[in-house]
């Protein structure tokens, strides 16, 4: 049966589930179920390993990316979402915020076990970039669904302000 | 002190031909054993030794042709460090350029690469990594640094005497003359190997005791730091496994049809631990296992609940166990006692619930089959697999990657999801690649959890208010029963893992009785970051608490009385106070608590500040002082008691387990709650100046929390809290 569906705009048969993907500026042609999650699309088939799966319900962060800059968790977001989309995973972080996070985190040595800290990156620098000095208060807000079994929290907290001095300008 | 011997492998290298390409350096350390140990057995990799004191190409530590330096770690890194750690052991004796230094995971042997405190097996546990190795990597460093010199001596035609080292580069000041250690590797491994090294005076260190980078940092911030998920080899299939809703559930009838018919997947296996889906990719395999029927036999399954567990728990502990620590008598005292105090605390099952849900990699080929894996025990997985392929364990092959956390979940002597595994690779064509991943919910219902515990203390209190007697009646599976550590770690019945932080009571009673009963369950238990301490640190530095309270004392003053001939508890205790503020007013709802304890030979306490607003508990600031000798990176043992402790405030708060008629009521992170960011306090830490060997940085923060948490939220209600996690109301 051919059963069209109208997804963001574009047109999709059953038989034709071709989904094109721009993932870090780069295009993709998929041959996927559209409701597969973009995190398998990104992990499996582009073979970007970055985004880590860990709970599978949008309760942890670890797969958190970006579509057109706005954070989703990938393993709940169907892969249809992303077509006509720019995708940003952590391999494609190169926002002013995102970089200044990533240099933030070398500088405290937030990692431990380093599998949540994409997802944990990828949260902060979106952060950053709606919010250029974020309090304890909106950092906890914005980090509480990206989990650390490590608990590096208290780096995390730290590590995101000096982020924020380091878009300031530097001055701390 | 064992004695080891170095042997320079470069050189059967070069007449090998082997694959490694660039001439260089290679140094191995050879436990000093006698040739029987060296035969094939459990753990033995590689090629059989060819001459005695040289077994194959392997090594601590490796010197390019370019200058780089690759430190052969033999231990895991899953977050504490130990990369870093065993490297900066090396670098230091070596004086090189800690920029050149990378790090490589070791192959599984038991002999070139075991943990020197658990004799002739490989692993990482009980917070030993940096301490088994405080002298053996300094030696592989300082040896090479010496045939380094010896090279240099001679290519310049100098005394050895006149050449220092610095940062990688050799220097001969009355020549001027300087090399870089690479130019010079290809003649260093010509080198007599030196039959003594010199290790420098700690005053020399320079990368010894300063905040010097992890060397995982960079590929973990930038997505490119492979763990076992992460892992894809060419035609690699993933399965993914059905499991039995109920532990001791069997499988009575597979219908695979609706599973075969999901695009992607190819088979259906039934396994020893369940029904196994395996597809192209994970969430074909996922869909899969979704649209598979299998109707189970629940007739013979476990059907408890956790409260009627510690119902029978309750019970065993009115009748003594069986003794782990007696002084004086506990019995006696006790009788003639005019007011005795009695108190019991409780913890439950407790999943470890790593970022990184358990998985496995593996290729089965003729007599070989290779492994990827976040390997916490080499050498014990090894042979199981071996064992169960009909293998020599020489012929598994394990790739110790990176682990998304494990906490000892990747320690497992059963090695469950790894022989899980193979069961599911051994019905594949041989030679195929394949991924096994467990979902959080597969995760979180995987089993071998910290078992439930339940303490029963009793003590009474003498003139002065101290304790005389003091009885402590632990209850809880035993981890170590039916393992291969049994042997060494159950003394007269005693599992050492359940007593420990308990019958090692440091407080000074006269009449002291830790005795133990290890009711069995078939519920799979195991290690938890911490391991016994998890129950015993939070039952007895509360029970402490309650006796300062009943005396009318101040508990950390208490606590002191109790400690005069520990200083180094005292020392962590006394430091914690004052850096906290012990003892400032604390403002309605707020109160302090404070918790000493030892484990794995480190010394930490803990003062945690609480606000309780409409019965809820906010932790808003903890200050940890550690006592763990010698402190190799400052930077990282902060990191370990800010997490460690972290770690332990989710069991203290919020993570529980439990059985309903024989099903976990749990099943991923909405309902098994752990710690988030806006639930952690400010934290603080203080290290204690010391010169002893290291001891262990990756657990002894956690168990301290739970009792300092707990002590403060009676400081701030008046209520006593004895059953973890910890709620009011």
């Amino acid at each position: 049966m051919l059963c069209p569906l109208a997804i963001n705009g574009w047109q999709y048969h059953e038989e034709v589930d071709v989904l094109n993907l721009s993932i870090n500026g780069k295009r993709h042609a998929l041959d996927l179920d559209p409701q597969t999650p973009l995190l398998w699309a990104i992990r499996d088939q582009v073979g970007l390993t970055g985004t880590k799966y860990s709970c599978g319900i949008a309760q942890c962060g670890s797969c958190t990316v970006y579509l057109d800059g706005a954070p989703v968790r990938a393993c709940i977001t169907p892969v249809s979402d992303a077509v006509g989309k720019e995708v940003t995973t952590i391999e494609g972080l190169a926002t002013p915020a995102g970089q200044a996070v990533q240099a933030a985190w070398r500088e405290l040595e937030v990692v431990q076990c380093g599998y949540c800290q994409s997802g944990q990156i990828m949260s902060a620098a979106s952060l950053l970039q709606r919010n250029r000095k974020p309090t304890d208060a909106d950092i906890d807000q914005a980090m509480q669904g990206n989990l650390c079994r490590c608990a590096t929290y208290a780096r995390i907290r730290r590590a995101i302000k000096v982020a924020a001095d380091k878009l300031a300008g530097g001055a701390s | 002190m064992k004695t080891d011997h170095i042997v320079n492998i470069s050189r059967r290298r070069f007449i090998a031909g082997s694959a490694v390409s660039i001439a260089g350096l290679t140094l191995g350390i050879i436990p000093n054993v006698g040739a029987e140990q060296r035969e094939a057995g459990p753990g033995i990799a590689g090629q059989a030794p060819e001459t005695a004191g040289d077994f194959s190409p392997n090594a601590f530590l490796r010197i390019d042709g370019d200058g780089i330096v690759t430190v052969i770690s033999k231990h895991l890194e899953m977050g504490q460090g130990t990369y870093t750690g065993l490297a900066t052991l090396v670098a230091e004796e070596l004086e090189a350029d800690w920029e050149m230094v990378r790090v490589e995971g070791a192959p599984a042997d038991a002999v070139r690469y075991n943990n020197l405190f658990w004799g002739k097996a490989q692993g990482t546990g009980g917070s030993t990594a940096i301490a088994n190795s405080w002298e053996q990597m300094r030696r592989a460093g300082a040896a090479a640094r010496q045939m380094l010199i010896q090279a240099a001596a001679k290519q310049w035609q100098v005394a050895a005497g006149e050449i220092t080292v610095k940062s990688g580069v050799l220097s001969h000041a009355p020549s001027g003359r300087q090399a870089g250690f690479g130019e010079l590797a290809a003649l260093a491994a010509q080198q007599p190997v030196p039959e003594t090294v010199e290790l420098k005076d700690p005053k020399a260190f320079t990368l010894i005791g300063q905040r010097i980078p992890r060397k995982d940092s960079l590929e973990k911030i930038n997505g490119q730091a492979i763990f076992t998920q992460d892992v894809k080899l060419p035609g690699m299939l993933t399965a993914v496994v059905l499991h039995p809703p109920r532990l001791g559930a069997t499988v009575s009838k597979i219908d695979p049809k609706g599973a075969m018919a999901v695009k992607g997947v190819r088979e259906v296996i039934e396994i020893p631990s369940g029904v196994a889906v395996v597809a192209d990719d994970f969430w074909q395999a996922k869909l899969g296992r979704d649209a598979l029927s299998v109707t189970w036999d629940e007739s013979k399954a476990f059907a408890k609940s956790s409260e009627q567990i510690l119902d029978d728990y309750r019970q065993l502990a009115q009748k003594p166990g069986l003794a782990a620590r007696t002084e004086g008598s506990a019995a006696t005292a006790m009788a003639s006692a005019d007011d005795t105090i009695e108190a019991e605390y409780s913890v439950p099952f407790l999943s470890h619930s790593a970022m990184e849900p358990m998985n496995c990699v593996v290729r089965i080929d003729k007599e070989r089959c290779e492994v990827w894996n976040g390997e916490q025990m080499q050498t014990s997985d090894q042979h199981q697999i071996a064992g169960l392929l009909g293998l020599e364990p020489h012929q598994v092959h394990i790739n110790m990657l990176y682990a998304g956390g494990s906490f000892g979940r990747r320690a497992n002597p059963a090695a469950d999801y790894l022989l899980e595994t193979v069961h599911i690779a051994k019905a594949l064509k041989p030679g195929t690649p394949l991924k096994m991943v467990w979902t959080r919910e597969d995760d979180t219902h995987g089993g071998y959890y910290r078992p439930i515990y339940l303490h029963r203390m009793r003590a009474a209190l003498n003139d002065q208010g101290g304790p005389h007697v003091w009885e402590q009646r632990i209850v809880g599976q035993s981890i170590l029963k039916g393992t291969p550590f049994e042997s060494v770690m159950v003394k007269d019945g005693v599992d050492m893992t359940s007593v420990e932080g308990a019958a090692n009571l440091p407080y000074e009673i006269e009449n002291l009785q830790v005795d133990l009963h290890s009711p069995e369950l078939p519920v799979p238990v195991l290690w938890w970051r911490s391991v016994g301490s998890t129950h015993t640190a939070f039952a007895v530095e509360s029970f402490i608490d309650e006796l300062a309270v009943k005396a009318g004392q101040d508990p950390l003053v208490y606590r002191r009385k109790l400690l005069r001939n520990h200083p180094r508890h005292l020392g962590v205790l006394n430091l914690a106070a004052e850096k906290a503020g012990w003892g400032e007013p604390m403002g309605r709802n707020r109160g302090q608590g404070i918790a000493v304890h030892e484990s794995f030979n480190s010394y930490v306490a803990q003062v945690a500040e609480v606000s309780v607003r409409r019965n809820v508990i906010s932790v808003d600031r903890v200050v940890i002082a550690v006592d763990c000798g010698v402190a190799i990176n400052p930077d990282v043992i902060e990191a370990q008691m800010e997490g460690g402790m972290g770690f332990g405030l989710s069991a203290a708060l919020y993570s529980e387990l439990t059985f309903r008629e024989g099903r976990i009521e749990q099943s991923n992170f909405q309902d098994y709650r752990v710690l988030r960011i806006d639930q952690m306090p400010e934290v603080e830490v203080h290290i204690v100046a010391s010169a002893e060997p290291p001891t262990g940085v990756g657990e002894p923060a956690t168990p301290v929390i739970a009792p300092a948490v707990a002590n403060a939220v009676y400081a701030a209600t008046g209520k006593r809290l004895r059953q973890l996690p910890l709620r009011l109301g």
